[in-house]
């Protein structure tokens, strides 16, 4: 156990020095190479850097789907037929232009992305490499025989693009343009990381209940990442159609799928320069195994795929972050993050005036088989105290934390926070509605800064998507974001650590991470779920004190505990549970007299 | 259609079906138990499949390579970390389990392949090659990784794939080949005539499947695969181990994939690459019984089976492109039904 906690620490460690990288550096050697690459290389490697280019299109999409979001997919060379068949119709079978050969590709690939996606996302994480599996194969079948295809001959004569008047019909000239599209596809997909949507895309794959009930419709997300993938394939197929001049389904078997996959895993699945590198390594190794091992076994065949199983086998086996982390090594930047320079504030919600009704919880159910969690539990919470929901281990109250969070469906009774019904919201709802929460199970994102933690919890105070966000339409935002993110941090006295990792930060500090992360939701009931479990004495003290001044600054507070001292000297009123059902509310000095929550602590007197 | 051809077409789709069967329950016994999404499962089939009518033509098959050197890198492993954990006791059982036995095998297959035996012991000698296979895998592939997500799993399944595929283009070679049906009769069912290999296929699936069951409700071992599949850390706490599991539900995989590839070797002719996709289309089956209920598998797969066989009257080309479509409006199905949020991977 601490063995694991230890390297997870480490793990996260290492991540963030990834992500300190100097990119600035990396990214302008990185084009000079390209820049050159034409000049210096002979046809025949211009023509595998071409391979390596269009390769990258497609490992990027899947860097983005399987190493940040955590989704999977064997089906991407599929998305890459559909693009190279749909110009390859428009252009030859209709004499049409390429560029409607393209948007065509797109459309279909589209179409079919958010129909998978529609059906799977939700499903278990294995449904969805099953089923593009499935439909790799379904498609690639489909190529090899639909007579309108030209079956498993294809479709020859293919124009090639012409671009401002220039036709594009040398491997050095598809070079420019197959790597103008890889590196406005990498760089879009960098800035899209570092974003609100980026933030929340990186929740998806470890804390998605975490990015719930900070308003973000994952889901969704999910889909958007799966489209932007499909996509990318798609331009993949096109620039490949017109590049190659032919299409044949050859190019679309479901090897390519999964080789697809393991150059995302070579590269480092979660860094969008893997892409580049996977994509690179294993195409030039391919292309050197083919010389070579046909050698050694004295016959012909596709023997590299051994040597790639091997290999991907070693890689999970010994290093599952793939490359990548190798290389960032080269270039890490020791220096950490300035703070965020000040900026335009976020709108706030209308407070409310101390004493309204705030929430009100009315006779609510919730069994599990047989047993009665929360049973008729009634009470109701004004707005600017603290009221303390305890109770003895067992007694239903994380089972009533998550019937208000809207994690569990109530069976009866009802909710009502500010006077609306919230009981059959989901937990994203909730959170637009002004109820925020911490996690009795710490619930950061190890692995990124304290500053992004936090950022997460502003969630739903931005608005601009996915697009804004590659193209760089989000900064004025994200600036007020980020901003939003540092004074909160500042507010729970964390101001030290805005850029450390958040899961080097000692178990006291995370917690008090996750509830600058809560207030950065500018909510106006905050629920914090046993935040002083497995805290120190002084932990638990200056954890205290910053709760009651978070009070005395306006904000009301449900706090679940079992920890009755610490609740006892903190709280207004107190709600007691037991089995459960309310056995007591009121005052502290009333509850700790109380006969019936003496006996559900200590048991009753034989 | 007239009723021949519909009756004919039920049958070949009931001999394939029981096949997918086979396959779609040792998938989902591998799937439950290790978390395993077992793509290489096919590759078993293929290997029995070619084995076997190498033998017959008096060939050594190549699959005892696989077999000797799968059994040394497994060994290579186990030893080398019993001696970290200096447990000498432990290494005269490595020895036996994946020196010997497969040398053992090894040899006794180079001795009996060129004096052509009656087909019965090939039949043995094929499974004695591939059966020990399946923990061997386990070993070297998955047991180093058996805390890792369900995709990296699925990863390492590709990767498995890739290898067991190359090396079968190694040792079998591209031509297709097809082994000797265990009968040559043929008896008149009404109208239809049905071969004696597709009732040996039938009967030895229903006769497979009735032995797993009686394994998992009567046999100590099969409890122990149950208790794991229901609850896995439940089961490690009540000193059920997870390396023991996990061997045994790949030999179990092995042995099912290995008697399927001898059931349809006489009836179809396979390839290097042939066990992929029929491994794939029990994971179809699987997939319409919901993946997560035996019988309601074996349906799904006899359904595969007869969705086939039909579609390969009606659109022959379009045969596969049908059969892999069909898992679509089961997931729509499956989705509706699911309202929660994914729980959440631990990193």
């Amino acid at each position: 156990m601490i063995a694991a906690l230890r390297s997870h620490a480490a793990a996260a460690l290492r991540s963030h020095a990834v992500a300190a990288l100097r990119s600035h550096a990396v990214l302008g050697l990185f084009i000079a190479f390209l820049i050159a690459a034409p000049f210096l290389l002979s046809e025949f490697y211009v023509t595998l850097m071409n391979y390596i280019g269009l390769a990258t299109l497609v490992t990027l999409g899947l860097v983005l789907l399987t190493g940040v979001a955590g989704l999977m997919s064997f089906g991407q060379q599929a998305f890459v037929g559909v693009g190279a068949y749909a110009t390859g119709v428009v252009t030859t079978l209709y004499s049409g232009s390429p560029w409607l050969g393209l948007l065509a590709g797109m459309a279909a690939t589209a179409f079919v992305a958010l129909g998978l996606g529609l059906i799977t996302v939700r499903l278990s994480g294995h449904y969805l490499p099953l089923s593009t599996i499935a439909w790799g194969i379904s498609v690639y079948f489909a190529f090899g025989n639909l007579e309108v295809l030209g079956r498993y001959n294809g479709l020859q004569g293919i124009p090639p693009l012409s671009i401002l008047g220039r036709t594009v019909d040398t491997g050095r000239e598809s070079y420019v343009l197959i790597w103008l599209a890889a590196l406005a596809a990498l760089l879009a997909a960098r800035n899209l990381l570092d974003s609100r949507a980026g933030r929340a895309i990186r929740a998806l794959r470890f804390r998605a209940t975490m990015a719930e009930s900070f308003g973000i419709d994952t889901a969704r997300l999910k889909l958007i990442i799966f489209l932007y993938a499909a996509l990318l394939a798609s331009l993949s197929g096109w620039l490949y159609a017109h590049f190659l001049r032919f299409v044949s389904p050859g190019a679309f078997n479901v090897n390519m799928g999964i080789e697809y996959l393991f150059m995302a895993v070579v590269g480092g699945a979660s860094q969008v320069w893997g892409a580049v590198i996977g994509a690179s390594i294993l195409t030039l190794l391919k292309e050197w195994l083919k010389d070579l091992l046909p050698k050694l076994f004295e016959q012909s065949g596709n023997y590299e795929v051994i040597v790639f199983g091997l290999l991907m086998l070693m890689l999970l086996h010994h290093a599952r972050d793939g490359l990548m982390p190798v290389f960032a090594r080269l270039f890490r930047s020791r220096q950490p993050a300035p703070p965020p320079p000040a900026a335009a504030a976020l709108a706030r919600r209308p407070r409310l005036a101390p004493g309204e009704a705030l929430l009100e919880v009315d006779a609510v159910h919730k069994n599990f088989g047989g047993l009665a969690a929360v049973n008729a539990l009634s009470f109701a919470m004004r707005s600017g105290e603290i009221l303390g929901l305890i109770g003895p281990n067992g007694a239903g109250k994380s089972t009533l934390f998550n019937l208000v969070t809207g994690v569990l469906p109530a069976d009866g009774g009802a909710i009502r926070f500010l006077g609306e019904r919230i009981d059959a919201l989901p937990s994203r709802r909730i959170a637009q509605r002004g109820l925020a929460r911490s996690f009795q199970h710490v619930n950061l994102m190890g692995a990124m800064s304290v500053l992004e933690n936090v950022a997460i919890g502003a969630h739903l105070r931005g608005t601009k998507g996915s697009v804004a966000a590659m193209l760089r339409l989000d900064r004025d935002e994200e600036r007020s974001l980020r901003y939003e993110a540092a004074q909160q941090i500042a507010r729970v006295g964390l101001g030290a650590h805005l850029s450390d990792a958040a899961g080097s930060l000692p178990l006291g500090q995370q917690r008090v991470v996750e509830i600058a992360r809560a207030l950065a939701a500018d909510p106006l009931l905050l629920l914090l779920d046993e935040p002083a479990a497995g805290l120190r004495l002084q932990e638990k003290q200056a954890l205290a004190a910053l709760l009651r001044r978070l009070r005395d600054e306006g904000m009301s507070i449900l706090l679940v505990e079992h920890d009755m001292d610490f609740v006892m000297g903190l709280v207004d009123r107190l709600v007691v549970m037991d089995f459960g059902e309310k056995i007591a509310e009121g005052l502290p000095r009333e509850i700790q007299g109380n006969p019936a929550v003496i006996e559900a602590y200590l048991g009753g007197i034989e | 259609m007239n009723t021949d051809i519909f009756l004919w077409l039920a049958q070949d789709g009931v001999i394939n079906g029981a096949i997918y069967a086979l396959l779609a329950l040792a998938l989902l016994l591998v799937f439950s138990v290790t978390r395993v999404i077992f793509v290489p499962q096919g590759e078993f089939i293929t290997f029995a499949a070619l084995s076997l009518a190498l033998l017959e033509s008096g060939q050594t098959p190549g699959t005892l390579y696989i077999l000797v050197f799968g059994g040394i890198a497994a060994a290579g492993l186990d030893a080398f970390a019993a001696l970290r954990e200096r447990a000498w006791r432990r290494l005269p059982r490595i020895a036996a389990l994946y020196l010997v036995l497969p040398f053992a095998v090894a040899a006794l297959v180079a001795w009996a392949a060129p004096q052509k035996f009656a087909q019965w012991v090939q039949v043995l000698l094929a499974l004695a090659m591939v059966v020990p296979l399946g923990p061997i895998i386990y070993r070297i592939a998955y047991q180093p990784l058996a805390g890792a997500s369900i995709l990296v799993l699925f990863i390492v399944s590709m990767a498995v794939h890739y290898i067991l595929t190359g090396l079968s283009l190694v040792f079998f070679g591209g031509e297709g080949l097809r082994s000797r049906p265990f009968s040559e009769a043929k008896f008149k069912l009404g109208v239809v005539e049905v071969s004696a290999q597709s009732i040996w296929v039938v009967a030895a699936s229903a006769v497979l499947i009735l032995l797993l069951w009686l394994l998992f409700e009567r046999s100590i071992y099969g409890k122990a695969l149950r208790a794991t599949s229901m609850n896995r850390v439940g089961a490690r706490l009540v000193g059920i181990p997870s390396v023991l599991t996990g061997h045994l539900s790949f030999l179990l995989a092995a042995f099912i994939g290995a008697v399927s590839g001898i059931l349809i070797a006489p009836i179809t002719t396979l390839y290097y690459d042939t066990g992929f996709l029929i491994g794939l289309k029990g994971f179809v089956g699987a997939i319409l019984g919901g993946m997560g209920s035996y019988p309601l598998a074996a349906l799904g797969s006899v359904a595969v089976g007869l969705i086939e066989s039909f579609s390969s009257f009606w659109a022959s080309a379009f045969k596969e492109a049908i059969v892999f479509t069909l898992i679509i409006p089961m997931l729509v199905w499956l989705s509706l039904r699911s309202h929660r949020v994914e729980e959440d991977e631990e990193p």
